[in-house]
């Protein structure tokens, strides 16, 4: 049976690649799907636990909240968990078995993890809400909202929208995985979401296109904002099963687990990536 | 029940800075006062049900007590999952305060109609559901759950002025409260219809039936022991909600009786059939579906009369 190894981590960066490799490993081993959809969050989670999130620690009051919205993408959470050390090797081999808290889905049970998510359009309004309590609180902890582009399917979602745009949430970050796929088809064929940024600048948001696998660009953009101004999206543009080859672009790869070939091809084109 | 809520929960927040007021654009003549002594701590959320339980669930992980207030119908049914996934799953004290319950809003029609709430909120382990009788106990109901650590659904009506003969504001949670001595027959009732099954007790009685009244506005946690102890002294209960019959009270009590192995006949009053045209307003609705003093007294007598015979 597969092992996590254990991972050697620069202080201050997040390794995208290592994500990509735990998130692999564990659905291999679990046997399970939703790979594709971790994949292209990995250099987004890689940025936020490399360096964005201020904090320290899962037990920090100050802490910035992360809730990753689209939460069939927990392995990639998870393996930014392990990355800090915040989540030990043997907890994340319990990833799908019985009495684990490592399920497909997040649950705050587990330290590191703010909220349960799963159902979508439902983050972001927590997110609105835990903005807004900071800013009632006088501090200036900030939070990131991860939400996929097929969630911006749910009304629920653009409630929060106006919501944050009405309060001027500027402590409020939401980041779209712009990937143009979800369960069932292309985004583009099942319900359009184009244009995507200038549907959010229409509700009032400051609104950052960027490349959703340029961990430099996401921490530089996130540098740049405003927490006096609009609350703020950064539109990241990525690819769906990004860094292996025969899963980018397929919808096959939202569900379908890898077989032991599949296994070893992906591996080695995560491995041999610049 | 609404003005005893905002009172009570003006004086609740004069004392703790946590608590929070969040309304789905409803409370208009109500909320007023809250609104103009905090304005910082009042928000009209808009018409987003699902967002306003959703940033009361943030606010609420953050160490605030968020009350969030809207017809009973737009406060449950809709942001249901919402409710569940949020301050259920995470454990986190979201006050969710649904008005008028049952047919209140009976001119409004169907849509605005309350019948279902309490059944949702009793499926759910994590959450107190609480259905109070009258303004007074209302206002003892918000006192004693407003900080508890979980969440509560407070299912409160609109008349400020009625209150139920021997309740004086009596609540305690997972108690209920005896309002009436008797021994053929015992109505049970939740929520603001308690006055109709207090009144009907007054009928039974001068047409000489010994007939006991219990209120049960704490439904979750439910008052095991004080209604295990009533339905073993009386030979029927009958249940009186202005609530769908399934899942509610009538539901509860026979949980209650089957459990308990109790040998008390049971007959549910409350809402058997869509609730749809030809509408009226709130008595005639009652009446229409057996919730009015005079259907429950008919009820009263035709099953007393049918277990005699």
């Amino acid at each position: 049976m597969l092992r996590s190894k254990q991972p050697n981590v620069q202080k201050g960066t997040l390794s995208p690649r290592q994500i990509r490799r735990i998130v692999l490993e564990q659905s291999k081993r679990a046997h399970v799907g939703h790979i594709g959809s971790a994949l292209s969050i990995a250099d987004i989670v890689a940025a936020l636990y490399g360096g964005i999130l201020r904090g320290d620690g899962p037990a920090d009051p100050e802490r910035d909240r992360f809730i990753l919205s689209k939460g069939h993408a927990a392995l990639a959470l998870y393996a930014a968990l392990r990355l800090k050390d915040w989540l030990t090797a043997e907890a994340l081999d319990t990833f799908c078995a019985d009495g684990s808290d490592v399920g497909v889905h997040p649950e705050h049970t587990l330290p590191g993890v703010e909220f349960s998510t799963g159902s979508l359009g439902h983050g972001l309004s927590i997110g609105a809400g835990a903005a807004l309590a900071a800013r009632l609180q006088g501090s200036s902890r900030r939070v990131f909202v991860l939400v996929s582009d097929a969630e911006c399917n749910e009304g629920s979602l653009w409630e929060a929208v106006m919501f944050a745009a009405h309060h001027r949430l500027g402590n409020l970050v939401a980041i779209v995985d712009l990937n143009g796929q979800q369960a069932f088809g292309y985004t583009e064929d099942v319900l359009s979401l184009t244009p995507m940024a200038p549907r959010w600048r229409a509700f009032g948001w400051d609104v950052h296109e960027v490349d959703g696998h340029d961990v430099a660009a996401l921490a530089e953009t996130v540098d740049r904002l405003d927490p006096a101004g609009s609350p703020h999206v950064l539109v990241a543009r990525t690819r769906f099963g990004k860094g292996v080859s025969f899963m980018e672009g397929k919808i096959k790869w939202h569900y379908w687990p890898m077989s032991d070939d599949e296994f070893r091809q992906a591996l080695r084109e995560v491995e041999e990536a610049s | 029940m609404r003005a005893a809520f905002v009172r009570t929960l003006l004086e609740l927040a004069e004392a703790d800075r946590r608590v929070l007021l969040l309304t789905g654009d409803l409370g208009y003549s109500v909320l007023e006062p809250f609104a103009d002594r905090f304005p910082d701590r009042f928000f009209n959320v808009g018409v987003a049900e699902q967002n306003m339980v959703g940033v009361a669930t943030g606010l609420a992980e953050a160490g605030f007590l968020p009350f969030v207030y809207s017809i009973a119908t737009f406060a449950s049914l809709r942001p249901y999952e919402f409710i569940r996934n949020g301050p259920i799953f995470h454990q986190l004290p979201v006050r969710i305060v649904g008005v008028g319950g049952g047919f209140e809003y009976g001119h409004a029609g169907p849509t605005h109609y309350g019948l279902e709430d309490v059944a949702l909120m009793r499926a759910q382990p994590g959450i107190t559901c609480l259905a109070p009788a009258d303004h007074e106990q209302a206002r003892s109901a918000f006192r004693a759950t407003w900080d508890l650590p979980g969440p509560v659904y407070y299912r409160i009506g609109k008349d400020d002025e009625t209150t139920v003969p021997g309740l004086g504001g009596r609540f305690a949670i997972g108690r209920a409260q005896r309002i009436r001595e008797g021994s053929d027959l015992a109505l049970i009732a939740m929520g603001a219809i308690s006055s109709e099954a207090a009144a009907a007790a007054d009928d039974l009685a001068r047409q000489g039936v010994s007939c006991s009244a219990v209120v049960v506005a704490s439904v979750t946690p439910p008052p095991v022991e004080d209604l295990v102890a009533e339905l073993s002294r009386v030979p029927l209960a009958i249940t009186v909600e202005a609530h769908c019959v399934t899942g509610g009270l009538g539901s509860l009590v026979a949980e209650i009786i089957a459990e308990h192995r109790l040998p008390c006949r049971l007959v549910r009053c409350g809402v058997r059939t869509v609730p749809s045209a030809p509408f009226g307003g709130q008595e005639y609705m009652q009446r229409v579906h057996g919730l009015s003093r005079e259907s429950i007294v008919a009820t009263a007598l035709q099953t007393l009369q049918m277990v005699a015979g």
